[in-house]
């Protein structure tokens, strides 16, 4: 089963054509990751995939249905986790609270909401600091922070919006082993500009270039690609 | 003892303190702390919206209006007994906060706040146009044999006070529980970060809704509450500076706590009290005491309290 069906995706800012006819399908337990160069369109993309940008053009379906006609909040509710890629957490809340919000809109008795909690802070190895103010953390803090409430929200669909920028490089490791702990139950849409994560995790790459498909496929395939190497090399 | 158990005796404990005084105040400050405690009602209520959600209306003597009318009205045109009457403002308070809500909530922060002032002001308009029932500008007295409540004469001050302490404790309580409910706590969520809340996949449109019918159905509440217990229904309720003032009492008191709205009322009454018996320009102190709290306390009396001292102060 595909989670995650888009077709002909596109989003026109102005004159500017942010995103393309993306057709992109992910099936169920994938880790993709979606890579491409500055401001070639990944933001926009998952923007429009999760409601959060309207469409110029095109529809998604989510879990086999239409949902091209949902708010964002609909589409989260029915499943997909998102983390921003410009922090964005309750600053004037505890962790606690921040995921515990995360949690409590699935429902759930306090005593239930409260564990949910604390094991989506120990993932990210922030369990100690749930009293904290999200605002009082470090930048990779808050980092990890988003990343918990994605997770905390059991999402059919975890996007993640460049999670790894500002993380020193063991809590990239931790991340990485993370990703590969959900693989396979959790369907994740990865973009992230660390080749090293997205060769240590990804199980199928799409490669997104001036907001058109590039080129997809095995992290081997992508590797190999020139078109890709091109554009990276900005010689595109 | 857990915060819960904490936060749960102090308010208590401010209601028994309250009941108390009922007996030691000496009878001026005894009638100016039961109106003190039904605009604080009023604050209460509009705290809800301004301070827990975070959004701010100009509008709210519409909805302390429509109580006081929707109470007024039926005991005055239909002569129903004070119990029926107040259910009756309340439910005003239900019917014009949700028509308002639903309009309203198609725009955020400016547009908001210009649209909740135009709708108040366009009750304050009907009510003058409705004269031969409103008595208008004037307004109407409820005389006493219609202020009584299952042989309670509310128009004696003891009972007055009472009446006043309970309605009072009765929405602090509410909105105690309210913050501790997810539904609550989704609204602080949205204060602080609406995107945020809105990507958690929370509908942002209806928990504002919600706040808008919960905030102006208390203030609906203590306005009815206020009618009936000093015997007076006027359009000067429904003017822009009943509008404002919650404002201010919240602002002074601290936006955001439960305890601030009762602060700041009494602040400001005791203050404009004080100032008017010096100068006619009372409403001038009360503006340099906004400012000079705006300067150096923004969080208001309990704000500050909450920051420096108890943390856990819902
Ligand atoms: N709201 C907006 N209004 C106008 N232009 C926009 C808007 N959002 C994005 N763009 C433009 O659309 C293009 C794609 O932006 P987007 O943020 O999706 O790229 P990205 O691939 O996520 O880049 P990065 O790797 O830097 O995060 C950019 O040229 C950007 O300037
Ligand atoms: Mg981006």
């Amino acid at each position: 089963m595909n989670v995650l069906e888009v077709k002909g995706l596109s989003k026109t800012y102005g004159g500017l054509r942010a995103v393309q006819d993306v057709d992109l399908q992910l099936p169920q337990g994938q880790v993709r990751a979606l890579i491409g160069p500055n401001g070639a369109g990944k933001t926009t993309l998952v923007g429009l995939i999760t409601g959060r940008v309207n469409p110029s053009a095109g529809g998604v379906r989510f879990l086999e249905r239409d949902v091209s006609g949902y708010p964002a909040y609909r589409r989260i509710a029915m499943g997909m986790g998102y983390t921003f890629q410009i922090t964005s957490v309750f600053a004037n809340l505890s962790l606690h609270e921040n995921v515990a919000l995360a949690v409590r809109r699935r429902g759930g008795t306090v005593a239930q909401v409260d564990k949910a909690v604390n094991a989506a802070l120990s993932e990210v190895g922030l369990a100690l600091r749930a009293e904290q103010l999200a605002g009082d953390l470090s930048y990779g803090h808050q980092r990890l922070l988003e990343i918990a409430m994605g997770l905390a929200q059991e999402p059919k669909l975890l996007i993640l919006d460049e999670p790894t920028q500002g993380l020193s490089s063991g809590e990239v490791s931790g991340f990485k082993e993370l990703i590969r702990r959900l693989a396979g139950q959790t369907t994740v849409l990865l973009i992230e500009h660390n080749m090293d994560v997205v060769m240590g995790v990804a199980d199928y790459i799409t490669v997104l270039n001036f907001g058109a498909v590039l080129a997809e496929g095995t992290p081997a395939e992508i590797r190999a690609n020139a078109d890709v190497q091109a554009a990276y090399l900005g010689g595109g | 003892m857990t915060e819960t158990t904490k936060s749960l005796l102090l308010h208590l404990g401010l209601v028994l303190l309250l009941l108390a005084l009922n007996w030691l105040l000496p009878e001026y400050h005894h009638g100016n702390l039961a109106r003190v405690m039904v605009l604080a009602t009023y604050a209460i209520g509009y705290n809800v919206l301004f301070g827990y959600t975070g959004l701010l209306s100009l509008g709210h003597a519409m909805f302390f209006a429509a109580g006081m009318y929707g109470m007024g009205l039926v005991i005055r045109h239909l002569g129903w007994t004070p119990a029926p009457a107040v259910l009756a403002g309340v439910l005003a308070g239900v019917g014009l906060s949700l028509l308002v809500g639903v309009l309203a909530l198609r725009t955020s922060g400016v547009a908001f706040m210009i649209v909740t002032l135009m709708f108040a002001q366009s009750l304050f308009l009907t009510i003058l146009y409705f004269t031969t029932y409103t008595r208008g500008d004037e307004g109407f007295v409820i005389q006493q044999a219609e202020r009584v409540l299952a042989g309670i004469d509310l128009s004696d001050p003891n009972n007055r006070y009472l009446a006043a302490l309970a309605g009072f404790a009765l929405c602090l309580m509410l909105v105690w529980v309210l913050v501790r409910h997810p539904f609550g706590k989704t609204l602080i969520a949205i204060r602080e970060n609406e995107e945020r809340a809105r990507m958690l996949g929370y509908n942002v449109y209806l928990h504002k809704l919600g706040a808008v019918v919960v905030s102006g159905t208390i203030s609906a509440f203590a306005g009815a509450l206020y009618g009936v217990l000093f015997g007076y229904v006027g359009a000067s309720f429904s003017t822009v500076q009943y509008s404002i003032f919650p404002l201010l009492w919240v602002l002074l008191g601290g936006a955001g706590t439960l305890i601030g709205p009762f602060v700041g009322t009494l602040f400001m009454f005791y203050l404009i009290d004080l100032a008017s018996g010096v100068t006619s320009a009372y409403m001038l102190v009360a503006g340099v005491a906004l400012v000079l709290l705006t300067l150096f306390a923004p969080q208001g009396f309990m704000g500050l309290v909450r920051k420096r001292f108890i943390r856990w102060l819902p």
